[in-house]
């Protein structure tokens, strides 16, 4: 049987709707925007479950062979003329379904349809309805291009796509200068990883010869003792890049900025999905970091720093989103951190969880938000819990999901991670440590928005806070009952389910009684962070000044964000501009390319006044000067022929000198 | 045809067509109606044309015969377009001097 999933169509659908409302959308009515809008991510997410179905449930079951897919994965589908195709290096329109991307494309599509439907409530009031839709629509193209790319090249053009659809996004709201700026930085954040996922990319063109993620794993596999060396440096760049879009240290300064975008799209953009595809690269390139331990370690570091350095950024915040946004940051490191000590198929599961409880937690935040009339501040929040029931259940389900209490999905994915990074060995104890701190600091500081934003009484006089429309109210409910049920499916059959992608890693329990107690020491620490919060937040709320008093230098540092925005712009962006105005400026591009083009000109100029006299307008002159010069010419020839006698003298002078004449 | 069988040689033609070129040189430079410069012109074309007859005849190839004929006929051409341009000019300008016709001055 030779059944067509019809994948290619996964892009294009969104690529269709992106058109539809780009072109035509400010001249169509609102629901017609919207249902195109929405149509979109249904049909792409209809499709992935057909492909979901059809490959994984069994279309006939013969006696004795057991039960057999209709579609074996891994499944190719290629773009019949080539892409690219220079010497030997060939790359194709080829889209690649395996377990792993199908995970993928079912949370991008799945949740990026949820965060559609919350999208029509939230921005039913705002301007630029149809740019909004196709932005999102363009979004969900480039994504999908990148999780289903069949090799480096057609990936990087979906990284780079949503990296643009990131920062149409963030500048959404253009008129507002904070928001043009926070586009930008992403933007330019993201080049310099970029960058570095270029050079890996050539390296891997140049060390493999191929660009196809099966044939990199094919080399490798003829070439079993190939380790470190060149592929280290291949790791470190694509960490570089990785790094760049999931916003871990040192570059992830772009993401916090860029909640200055509408809510749905940082839920959907700057928390479930794009800044995730850093973890995917991991996960996908998986063959060539297992042969470089030197690069796995720095991913585990990076992660580890990263996750532990957030949570405390994430403490001292007192807007909302950004509370979120360093959770998210915090929340990458730990799939980091999975990576790094090869647990990959903890950090997808991490990946999917995360997806659905900082979606939620992002949506029902844009819900208090949209109740507050656009206020972020936490601090002129608080007693919204009877206000707005609907949202405050499922941010309560988000917040006690993200601080890891069981049975909530992401008690099994921390809890999968923490075990691997244990298991790991004496290193490995160290970042189980980092790990666990960062659970505590999770815990507390999202306690902590839970209890300012809905407990205790409304700070602020004039504000009127109502519950949100039925299409927001929705999604917050379909994520939330996900954010419980996530994690039912279990570590174990997940990373079975995995393995033809990212292999099988020595993590699933080998010592029951031992993961136990890890868990119960995870649970404990949770448990303690709740404690706290609920202690300085709820029950003494003069408490956080008072410590803050006690340690004003700590406090600021935490509350400036360790001044890391500061350092690089005194370190980085200062010095370039410096080097921009003065010596690009004035001395490369005034002094010394004007100086060259004004002496040029000059030259020019000052022929032309001599040349120009010529020009008299008297015809007889024209003649002379014509006559003059063909004679010359004449005379030229006839000398070099030595027709005429020019050369006499020296004849005679040979004649008086020579013997006998 | 005789007398140019046996007795005239190369060389008259060719200094025969030098001093009617030079003629024309002069004339052209010294004269300043233009229908004299023009003549002139004319002149310094058929001094051409008769050495290419000459060596025509000397080396028997009929190449340079042809040549005259193509001259003749841009010869014909240009009288026709410069006597027009010539007409023009003079009734814009009422005169026929090169001197006074130095409309192409910056």
């Amino acid at each position: 049987m030779n059944l067509s999933l019809h994948i290619w169509l996964i892009p294009l659908l969104p690529l269709a709707g992106f058109l539809l409302n780009g072109i035509l959308g400010s001249r169509l009515p609102r629901w017609l925007v919207s249902t195109i809008g929405l149509l979109a991510p249904l049909l792409s997410f209809v499709l992935v479950l057909n492909a979901y179905a059809l490959t994984s449930i069994s279309a006939a079951s013969c006696t004795g062979c057991g039960p057999v897919a209709a579609v074996p994965l891994p499944y190719v589908e290629t773009f019949p003329y080539p892409w690219i195709a220079i010497g030997g290096l060939r790359a194709d329109f080829s889209f690649f379904l395996d377990p792993l991307s199908l995970v993928m494309l079912l949370v991008v599509t799945g949740v990026g349809f949820l965060i559609h439907i919350y999208s029509v409530g939230y921005m039913a009031h705002e301007e630029g309805y149809a740019r909004y839709f196709s932005f999102l629509n363009l979004f969900l193209f480039f994504m999908t291009v990148l999780v289903l790319a069949g090799n480096v090249l057609l990936m990087f053009v979906g990284w780079e796509g949503v990296g643009l659809a990131s920062y149409l996004l963030i500048g959404f709201y253009f008129q507002r200068d904070s928001a043009a700026a926070a586009g930008k930085k992403a933007f330019i954040v993201n080049r310099i990883g970029d960058f570095g996922f270029l050079i890996g990319i050539f390296l891997i063109i140049v060390n493999f010869g191929t660009l196809n993620f099966s044939q990199i794993a094919a080399v490798l596999a003829l070439r079993a003792t190939w380790h470190g060396g060149v592929l280290t440096a291949i790791c470190l760049c694509l960490l570089m890049g990785a790094a760049g879009k999931s916003a871990q240290l040192p570059l992830y300064v772009w993401l916090p900025d860029a909640m200055e975008g509408p809510t749905p799209v940082s839920a959907l953009i700057h928390a479930a999905t794009m800044v995730t595809a850093g973890v995917y690269l991991i996960a996908r390139t998986h063959f060539v970091f297992d042969r470089a331990p030197f690069a796995l370690a720095i991913v585990a570091i990076v992660g580890a720093a990263t996750a532990i350095f957030a949570a405390t950024i994430a403490l001292a915040q007192n807007d909302i989103k950004r509370v979120l946004a360093y959770s998210t940051i915090s929340q990458l490191g730990y799939m980091f951190l999975a990576c790094g000590v090869a647990a990959y198929s903890a950090a997808i599961f991490h990946l999917v969880t995360h997806a659905f409880f900082k979606a939620l937690l992002f949506l029902a935040a844009g819900s208090v938000i949209h109740a507050m009339g656009g206020e972020q501040d936490m601090r002129k929040m608080g007693g919204l819990r009877k206000k707005l029931p609907v949202t405050f259940w499922t941010m309560t389900v988000a917040v006690f999901t993200i601080a890891g209490f069981p049975p909530l999905a992401a008690f099994f994915s921390k809890d999968a991670i923490l075990y691997a990074a244990f298991a790991r060995g004496t290193g490995g104890v160290f970042l189980w440590l980092v790990g666990l701190l960062t659970a505590m600091l999770t815990s507390l500081y999202m306690f902590r928005l839970w209890y300012m934003t809905f407990f205790g009484e409304m700070r602020t006089a004039d504000a009127h806070p109502h519950e949100s429309p039925r299409s927001m109210r929705a999604p917050l409910i379909i994520l939330a009952l996900l954010s419980i049920c996530g994690g039912w499916i279990g570590i174990e059959s997940f990373s079975e389910y995995l393995a033809p992608s990212v292999g099988v890693h020595p993590i699933v329990s080998s010592n029951p009684h031992l993961e136990l107690i890890l868990t119960i020491v995870a649970v404990l620490v949770a448990l303690e962070g709740w404690l706290i919060a609920d202690k300085h937040y709820r029950r003494e709320t003069e408490r956080p000044a008072q410590l803050a008093a006690a340690m004003p230098a700590g406090y600021k540092l935490l509350a400036n964000k360790y001044y890391v925005d500061e350092l690089y712009d005194a370190v980085l962006v200062k010095p370039l501009f410096a080097v921009s105005r003065y010596v690009l400026g004035w001395v490369v591009d005034t002094a010394i390319l004007g100086g060259i083009a004004w002496l040029l000109a000059g030259f020019a100029n000052l022929s032309g006044m001599i040349l120009q006299r010529w020009q008299s307008g008297n015809l007889r002159s024209y003649a002379a000067w014509l006559t003059a010069a063909a004679a010359v010419v004449l005379l030229f020839v006839l000398v070099a022929q030595g027709a005429l006698p020019m050369a006499l003298p020296l004849t005679r002078m040979m004649h008086t000198t020579g013997a006998g004449h | 045809m005789s007398f140019l069988q046996h007795d005239v040689p190369l060389t008259w033609y060719l200094l025969l067509s030098a001093v009617l070129f030079s003629l024309g040189v002069v004339g052209f430079l010294i004269k300043r109606n233009v229908i004299t410069v023009f003549m002139s012109i004319e002149l310094m074309l058929n001094a051409v044309n008769l050495s290419f007859v000459a060596f025509a005849y000397q080396w028997h190839e009929v190449k340079g015969q042809i040549f005259v004929f193509f001259v003749m006929m841009v010869a014909a051409a240009e009288a026709a377009v410069g006597l027009a341009i010539i007409i023009a000019v003079f009734r814009v300008r009422a005169t026929l001097a090169v001197d006074r016709i130095n409309l192409m001055k910056l």
